[in-house]
């Protein structure tokens, strides 16, 4: 799985980094990170929930 | 056994994501999507906001839960609405909504049979009572917002906004950014008071008046005026301020009438238990549903985040009814944010009676502030201009951390 961020669309909600903190964090800056790219099938579920549970819809799942 | 049917009423956030989680579960059955808007579904944030702007357009707003029915098999009907529902007999009736070009303008009422039902018909926006007048606005639905935009563009136009909750505040906000001359009216002496205390409702004020917005506390309104079209609006105190254009944001009305005798509990929503079980194969779920949650009682959510995790929890709830699983309650954080100005306003949890800045203050309109309840517990926490805080804040109120580690966490 890769993900990616439309950074133009992303408003640092940080209501990804809720769903799969392993993955996503908003840091004092206010920015969002990704922090792995490329998620373990362990985490598949938690990154998709994030993707879906975004507001601005900028998180992007290829298989 | 022959093909189930699970029939999806309403076809906004909490339906969508309803309708696509049933297939990310397998159910092979037949998934039928009902909205009786004449649009494909979309998110609706964005309609006070950027898309009320100008800044983006109706295909950003498509919901990608939905953005090919086809693809998951799910048959998605526009422009019909639910008009009468009977839970024993597993039946659902649905007419042309009256306006739109949807799919379902041509059809003729009937009946639908239904396995199992998801309701998530939503909220409308209250509107004044008695009031037919031209260039007077509620704001729910993209054409809503189509036509206070056009409002907007024509001039002159002077805005008066109704009522300072969340959507009147983020319209007064988009206006005034559109360089309107825009009043906003609150009845209560500071916005807000059901979730904020008053300094904080303050602080919403101070943002407004700083970018020049009217903001007129503890005044109701009497009266609308005009001819065809709205000229103005009179307040309780006698006062008329000139108005083009009146947004009215005074909360919604969950939309529950046409299940009046389906033998549905409804109060303020169709009632459900611990589980979003409305009734037998009945599960409801978004701005719609009033179930009992474990840790706050009877509670109905107009969230934007609640409506995504609540459609996928009730798709699974009614799967997992039928093959005899138990699931767990529905017991979710909630959580929402507000984008004012160049303000994000965000609360997770529920409001408190004590209340503790823990970083930042209210002059720099940046802070984390912690409410706790009389006991000193915490239970919520507001935030402006502070995301990372405010999801820390969600996952520590999940794991019923205490006061210390609240203060500890946030406040940095």
């Amino acid at each position: 799985m890769k993900v990616t961020v439309d950074f133009d669309l992303c408003e640092s909600n940080a209501i990804c980094m809720a769903a799969a903190p392993e993955v996503f964090e908003v840091r004092d800056d206010d920015f969002l990170y990704v922090l792995n790219e490329n998620p373990g099938a362990e985490l598949h579920d938690k990154v998709r929930e994030a993707a879906e549970r975004c507001p601005k819809q900028a998180i992007t799942l290829e298989d | 056994m022959s093909e189930r049917r699970i029939v999806v009423v309403g076809a906004s956030l909490a339906g969508a994501q309803a309708a696509q989680t049933l297939r990310r579960q397998g159910f092979e059955g037949v998934v039928e999507l009902i909205g009786d808007e004449p649009h494909p579904p979309y998110n609706r944030p964005p309609l006070s906001k950027k898309y009320l702007a100008g800044e983006t357009d109706y295909d950003s707003l498509r919901l990608r839960s939905m953005a090919d029915p086809d693809e998951l098999n799910v048959d998605l009907r526009l422009g019909l609405r639910a008009t009468g529902l009977d839970v024993e007999a597993h039946t659902l009736h649905v007419a042309p909504a009256e306006a739109g070009a949807g799919s379902g303008a041509t059809a003729e009422p009937h009946t639908i049979n239904y396995d199992g039902l998801i309701i998530a018909t939503g909220a409308r926006a209250r509107r004044l009572p008695g009031v037919d007048l031209a260039g007077v606005f509620e704001l729910r639905t993209v054409d809503d917002a189509d036509a206070i935009r056009a409002a907007f563009d024509a001039t002159p136009s002077r805005v008066v906004v109704i009522g300072a909750g969340f959507i009147g505040a983020e319209v007064a906000a988009t206006a005034r950014e559109a360089g309107l001359e825009v009043t906003m009216i609150e009845a209560q002496d500071s916005p807000l008071q059901r979730v904020l205390d008053r300094d904080a409702g303050m602080a919403i004020v101070d943002l407004h008046r700083g970018h020049g917005v009217d903001v007129r506390l503890g005044v109701g309104v009497a009266s609308l005026v005009g001819d065809d079209r709205v000229s103005g609006v009179v307040l309780d105190d006698g006062t008329t301020i000139e108005a083009d254009v009146v947004v009215v944001g005074i909360g919604v009305i969950p939309n529950t009438e046409w299940a009046e005798d389906s033998g549905l509990t409804i109060d303020n929503g169709i009632v459900c238990d611990a589980t979003c079980l409305a009734g037998s194969d009945v599960v409801a779920v978004g701005d719609v549903a009033r179930w009992d949650h474990p840790r706050y009682g009877l509670m109905r959510v107009e969230q934007w985040d609640n409506a995504v995790d609540q459609g996928s929890y009730g798709a699974k709830r009614l799967l997992a009814s039928w093959a005899g699983e138990a699931v767990d309650p529905y017991a979710p954080i909630p959580s929402f944010w507000s984008d004012q100005f160049d303000r994000k306003i965000q609360l997770s949890g529920m409001p408190g009676e004590q209340f503790e800045i823990v970083q930042g203050s209210l002059d720099e309109q940046r802070f984390v502030q912690i409410y706790s309840d009389a006991h000193g517990a915490p239970t919520g926490a507001l935030t402006w201009n502070r995301p990372r805080q405010s999801m820390q804040a969600r996952m520590l109120l999940e794991s019923d951390a205490d006061m210390a580690e609240m203060r500890d966490t946030l406040g940095g």
